[in-house]
C-alpha cells in the first residue's frame, strides 16, 4: 500500500513536469508542424539560467525561475526569427538536421560555460521539508511543483481549446495563405506561439532540476522521453498529452522502484510497444486517425 | 530487349573516375602516413557503415536512429566468434553480416510500418534499450569492459595481423571496395530505382502495384548486413570490443558523416566519413568544446545552404570551374 502511494505520488509529480515539458513540444511541434528536436536545449537553458542566476546573481529561488522562463523566450523568438522561419516549408529531414545541430552548438556553449559535470540548484528552506498529506510524508518541492503544473496545463488547455487564439493558430498551421488573407497576422503568431513552447520547455527545466539535473548532455538525455510523449499523443493534443504523461511518469518511477536493476529499460520497451501499437496516438480513435 | 538509354538510372553502374581517384588516394595514404594506419582503419569502417546507412537514408528514405544496433551487434558477433575459437575473419565478417540481417527482417516489419517522426523515435527508443540491454548483459558483453583477448587468425592464411597494422588497413580497404561495388549494383537494379520510387512517392508507388513494405524491409536487411559487417571489421581490426558500438552517438554520427559528405549516391559516404574524422581529430585537439559547436555549425551550414553536402560543393566548384573556361 505505501509502494503503490509512494508510486503513484512520485510518478505523477514526475509525469506532471514532464508534462510540462512536453506542452510546450506539443506546441512548437504538434500545432506548428515542426520536428523540432532542439526542444530539450531550450528547457536545459532555463535550468541553467535560474540556477546562474542564482549562485553567480544571489537572486532568490522564484525571481530566478520567473526571469529564466522570460529570457529563454526571449531567445526562442530570436532563434525562431532567425533559424526556423527558413523551416517551415522545408521537408522534415532538413528539420530534424537542423535542430540536431542547434542542440549540438547549444550543448558545446553549456559545456565551455559550466563544465561537463551535472549542476544542482539550491532549493529555499521553505521548499526543503516534508508535508503531511494524511496517509505518508511528501516533499514541499514536489507538491508545490505539481500545482503549479496543474494550473499552467490548465490555463494552456484554456487557450487553445477555448479562445480565438487556438483557433487562429490551427488555421495558420493548416493553410497560411488563407489565414493571412483573412487578416491573421501569421509571423507574428508563430513567433508568439514558438516563444511559449521555449517558455513552458524553461519553466519544466527550471522547476525540474531537481529531478532532472543539469548538465551539458541534458538536451539529449531527456529528449526521448518528452518527443513520446508528444507522439503518444497526437497531433496537438493538450488533454492527451496530460494523459500520456502521466502514464509514462507513474510507469517510469514503478520501474525504477519496483526493479531498479533495470533502470530505464521497461519504459523504453512500452514506449516502443505503444508507438508500434497506437502510431497515431494513445486517445485518437483508430477510424479519425485514418482519415487525418 | 529494347536498349536502356545511356543515362537511365539502371546504367548507373560502371566504374567512374572519382571513384578510381578515391581508391588510388587511400592506397596512398598507406604509404605516405604509415604512423596513422589505425586511424586510416576505422575511417574506413566508418566508410563502410555510412555506405550501409545511405542505402536506407539517401535511397529508401527511411530515417533511422537505431543503425548502432545493427553495427554493433556485428562487432559482437565478430567478438564471440572468436572468443569461441572461430579466428577465420572472412567468414566471420560474413556470419555478422547475417546476424544483422536477421535481426532487421524480425524487426523491419514492425518499425517500418511507421514513417516520419514515429518512426524516429522507435528507432531511437530500440537503439536506448539495446544499449541499456547490453550494459547489463554484462556475461555476454563484458559490460563496461567490453570483450578483450580477441584473437583472429591471419587474413587467407596468409597475412598476419602484426605488420603495423598494414594488413588491417588493406583488409577493411578490400572490404570496403567490394561492399561498395555490390551496393552500385544494388541501387541501380530495378529494385533500387523502386527504392527510390518510394523515397519520394510511397503512396504513389503502392498505387502503380509496389509492395512497399516488402521492398523495405529487403533494403532494412541488406542495409543491416552492410553495417553488421562493418562493426565485425571494427572488432576485427582493434580486436576489442565494447559497449561503445551500441551508443547512441554512433547512430547519430552516422547520420551527421552521411549529410556532411552528400546524401543519395553512395559518393558522399566516401567523402563525408574521413572529413568528420579528421576534424574530429584535429577540433578534440584543441577542446572537446568546439568539437560539439564546430560540429553543429556544419551541420546548419549544410542543410541550410549546401544541401549536397562537400560532394554538392565540390560539383558546384568544379561545374562552375568549366563553365567559366568556355
Amino acid at each position: 500500500m505505501s509502494a503503490l502511494a509512494f508510486i503513484l505520488l512520485y510518478g505523477i509529480s514526475y509525469g506532471l513536469v514532464l508534462c510540462l515539458i512536453a506542452l510546450g513540444l506539443v506546441i512548437t511541434m504538434g500545432l506548428m508542424r515542426i520536428v523540432n528536436l532542439a526542444h530539450g536545449a531550450f528547457a536545459a537553458m532555463g535550468g541553467y539560467l535560474a540556477i546562474t542566476l542564482m549562485q553567480q546573481q544571489g537572486w532568490p529561488y522564484a525571481p530566478a525561475v520567473a526571469a529564466a522562463v522570460v529570457g529563454v523566450a526571449a531567445i526562442g523568438v530570436l532563434t525562431e526569427r532567425l533559424l526556423y522561419v527558413r523551416l517551415y516549408q522545408r521537408p522534415e529531414l532538413d528539420q530534424v538536421l537542423v535542430t540536431i545541430g542547434f542542440n549540438f552548438v547549444v550543448i558545446g556553449v553549456f559545456t565551455l560555460l559550466f563544465g561537463p559535470n551535472v549542476l544542482s540548484i539550491t532549493l529555499p528552506p521553505a521548499l526543503k521539508g516534508n508535508v503531511d498529506l494524511g496517509f505518508r510524508e511528501f516533499e514541499v518541492y514536489r507538491l508545490m511543483t505539481a500545482a503549479i503544473c496543474v494550473g499552467v496545463i490548465g490555463v494552456l488547455w484554456w487557450i487553445f481549446e477555448r479562445t480565438l487564439v487556438g483557433a487562429k493558430l490551427r488555421a495558420a498551421v493548416d493553410n497560411r495563405t488563407m489565414a493571412q488573407a483573412m487578416g491573421i497576422n501569421v509571423p507574428l503568431l508563430l513567433s508568439a506561439t514558438f516563444a511559449l513552447g521555449c517558455a513552458l520547455a524553461a519553466l519544466g527545466g527550471a522547476l525540474g532540476a531537481p529531478m532532472l539535473p543539469m548538465e551539458p548532455m541534458w538536451p539529449l538525455k531527456y529528449l526521448v522521453l518528452v518527443l513520446v510523449v508528444v507522439a503518444l499523443s497526437g497531433h496537438g493534443q493538450v488533454r492527451a498529452s496530460v494523459g500520456v504523461a502521466m502514464i509514462v511518469g507513474i510507469a517510469e518511477t514503478a520501474g525504477r522502484y519496483l526493479f531498479p536493476q533495470f533502470g530505464a529499460f521497461f519504459i523504453y520497451l512500452l514506449l516502443i510497444a505503444l508507438m508500434v501499437w497506437r502510431q497515431d496516438g494513445l486517445f485518437v480513435p483508430r477510424r479519425a486517425a485514418g482519415v487525418a | 530487349m529494347t536498349a536502356l538509354p545511356s543515362d537511365s538510372i539502371l546504367m548507373r553502374h560502371g566504374v567512374r573516375r572519382g571513384e578510381v581517384a578515391w581508391l588510388l588516394l587511400a592506397v596512398a595514404c598507406a604509404f605516405v602516413f604509415p604512423e596513422y594506419l589505425s586511424v586510416g582503419t576505422s575511417v574506413l569502417v566508418m566508410v563502410i557503415l555510412v555506405l550501409s546507412f545511405d542505402l536506407l537514408l539517401g535511397f529508401s528514405g527511411v530515417l533511422s536512429f537505431g543503425h548502432a544496433i545493427f553495427f554493433g551487434l556485428g562487432a559482437y558477433v565478430a567478438g564471440w566468434l572468436s572468443l569461441a575459437g572461430w579466428t577465420e575473419p572472412i567468414s566471420a565478417v560474413l556470419l555478422a553480416g547475417l546476424a544483422a540481417a536477421l535481426l532487421a527482417l524480425v524487426l523491419g516489419p514492425f518499425v517500418l510500418r511507421l514513417t516520419g517522426l514515429p518512426l524516429l523515435m522507435v528507432t531511437l527508443a530500440l537503439g536506448v534499450l539495446v544499449f541499456e540491454a547490453a550494459h547489463k548483459a554484462t556475461g555476454l558483453t563484458g559490460g563496461d569492459d567490453g570483450l578483450s583477448g580477441i584473437r583472429i587468425a591471419p587474413v587467407l592464411g596468409v597475412f598476419d595481423w602484426g605488420l603495423g597494422g598494414r594488413t588491417g588497413y588493406v583488409y577493411v580497404l578490400a572490404w570496403g571496395v567490394l561492399i561498395f561495388a555490390l551496393l552500385k549494383r544494388v541501387v541501380s537494379s530495378p529494385f533500387g530505382v523502386a527504392l527510390q520510387g518510394i523515397r519520394e512517392n510511397p503512396g504513389r508507388m503502392r498505387l502503380i502495384g509496389n509492395a512497399v513494405l516488402p521492398h523495405l524491409v529487403l533494403a532494412y536487411a541488406i542495409s543491416a548486413a552492410v553495417a553488421g559487417m562493418a562493426g565485425a571489421l571494427f572488432t576485427q581490426s582493434n580486436a576489442f570490443v565494447g559497449l561503445g558500438v551500441f551508443a547512441l552517438d554512433t547512430s547519430v554520427d552516422v547520420l551527421v558523416m552521411l549529410i556532411l559528405g552528400g546524401i543519395g549516391s553512395l559518393h558522399g559516404a566516401l567523402i563525408g566519413a574521413p572529413l568528420y574524422m579528421l576534424l574530429k581529430h584535429f577540433s578534440s585537439q584543441w577542446n572537446p568544446f568546439y568539437w560539439m559547436l564546430l560540429i553543429g555549425v556544419l551541420l546548419i551550414a549544410v542543410v541550410m545552404f549546401g544541401r549536397g553536402g562537400a560532394l554538392g560543393i565540390a560539383r558546384h566548384a568544379w561545374q562552375g570551374l568549366r563553365g567559366g573556361r568556355r
